[in-house]
């Protein structure tokens, strides 16, 4: 092994990286925000009445979930362009992954909803609760408490997934890497780099969410 | 418009059909060579009496599942070629999946074998059986039913994985469709092929874990 390893190429630039970083964590906790708006929408749908509504619900989760993420960024990405639109790459990368994101996050959530039991339901209309509030305290809330861990972990997932986003030159971690990579040629020092990045990064979310959960849950309802 | 599109041909939707069986190649490769890596993850995981061991697999888990797969893929891909190692590209890109592969399956192995009631395990002691045969004997019997649906569950996400390889130019599904949108303009049209035949591969893969899944359920 004649290598020698530039380890002061990555070091030195730091503060792209931190920019990057920046850049993935806006990217990645918008596409969160607002794949849980999406996925609470989906999973009603998915348990509603109406035939069509569960049926339109179903095919999205099953088609975002059966094709891979960077199949469905180029469809987003050529997508909008054939019909006249023309969006910078990260508002396409945050809509793409709002799709995907939303995709597994309806999964975790009607799970959740299922798991609370009908006599819920209600016993909170017969409380005189009107449909929306049976809807926020006795379903939504409680939900919540139960799928929080998974759903924490589909958010790290969603940001570790951002990553694929620089194939469409969406501009976050990755990227800053890939432009430093270019003008220097240390491939395997950014990389590894990037890597550790990427795992800190993954692990202080992991904690800070298990940290949230136990604050927000615990003290919003008790032992339940 | 529409003359853009004459340049497809059927000639397009073989060499994309032809990615896909490269696309299941790696995949192929990657989980029965994940599969070895995940038995060793797996066993490490759960050796009650050798705590170094769990450490370790526990560290090489949090490790594949706390980064990108893409990272992955690429430190692997230019790792190896640090190395001096000349390796066909296919073996290359596999690498980084099997790994991948490990850290993921070692999870279903670990839960598998945490399957086995306690009292089964004590009762094979007693009966004097050595670790192995009480792994072959006791444990695989259960494990092996338990670990099932959700590895058919993770084939689906191994397929979408094999997508990154894009990144390294090895002309596997996704990379083909791109090579096809770009010198056809078909972008649209290609990428729907591309998107549909992943989801031919996927979809009947999803049900297959779903239905073992609830069938699991109903023998416990």
């Amino acid at each position: 092994m004649t290598y020698t390893f530039h380890w002061e190429v990555p070091l030195q630039n730091l503060p792209e990286f931190l920019w990057g970083a920046l850049a993935t964590l806006e990217m990645s906790g918008v596409a969160c925000l607002l794949g849980s708006l999406v996925a609470v929408s989906c999973a009603l749908a998915r348990l509603s009445k109406n035939k069509y509504l569960r049926r339109a619900a179903t095919a999205y989760v099953e088609i975002i979930r059966n094709t891979p993420f960077i199949v469905q960024l180029f469809y987003v990405y050529f997508g909008l362009v054939t019909f006249g639109i023309n969006l910078e790459a990260f508002s396409v990368a945050i809509i793409t992954l709002t799709l995907n994101c939303g995709a597994y996050c309806t999964e975790i959530i009607r799970a959740g909803i299922q798991s609370i039991h009908r006599g819920q339901t209600e016993a909170g209309l017969s409380l005189g609760m009107t449909s929306w509030q049976v809807f926020r305290y006795v379903i939504l809330m409680p939900t919540l408490r139960v799928v929080w861990p998974p759903l924490a972990s589909q958010f790290i997932a969603t940001m570790l997934g951002s990553s694929v986003v620089s194939a469409i030159s969406a501009e976050e971690l990755t990227y800053a890497g890939m432009m430093l990579e270019s003008r220097t040629f240390r491939t395997f020092e950014i990389f590894f780099f990037l890597t550790i990045v990427y795992f800190l990064m993954a692990r202080l979310f992991s904690l800070l969410f298990s940290l949230t959960g136990q604050k927000v849950f615990r003290e919003a309802w008790g032992q339940l | 418009m529409p003359d853009l599109f004459i340049a497809f041909s059927y000639k397009d939707i073989l060499f994309l059909l032809q990615a896909a069986l490269v696309t299941i190649g790696l995949c192929a490769m990657a989980f029965s060579c994940g599969l070895v890596v995940a038995l060793v993850i797996g066993l490490f995981r759960t050796a009650r009496r050798f705590p170094a061991l769990r450490w370790i697999g526990g560290a090489y888990v949090e490790i594949f599942r706390g980064t990108p797969l893409l990272m992955q893929i690429f430190v692997a891909y230019f790792g190896l070629s640090i190395l001096g190692l000349n390796l066909p590209p296919f073996v290359a890109v596999s690498i980084p999946l099997i790994l991948y592969t490990g850290a993921y399956m070692g999870e279903i192995v670990r839960a598998g074998v945490e399957a086995v009631p306690r009292g089964q395990w004590e009762a094979g002691r007693s009966l004097g059986m050595r670790y192995r045969q009480l792994m072959r004997y006791v444990v695989a019997p259960v494990a092996v039913r338990v670990m099932i649906p959700p590895s058919v569950g993770f084939l689906v996400q191994l397929v979408k994985g094999t997508s990154l390889a894009y990144v390294v130019g090895y002309v596997e599904l996704t990379r083909a469709g791109y090579i096809v949108s770009q010198s056809t303009y078909a972008t649209m049209l290609v990428f729907t092929l591309v998107g549909a035949i992943y989801f031919g591969i996927n979809y009947p893969l999803s049900l297959a874990s779903q239905r073992l899944e609830v069938r699991l359920r109903r023998h416990a």
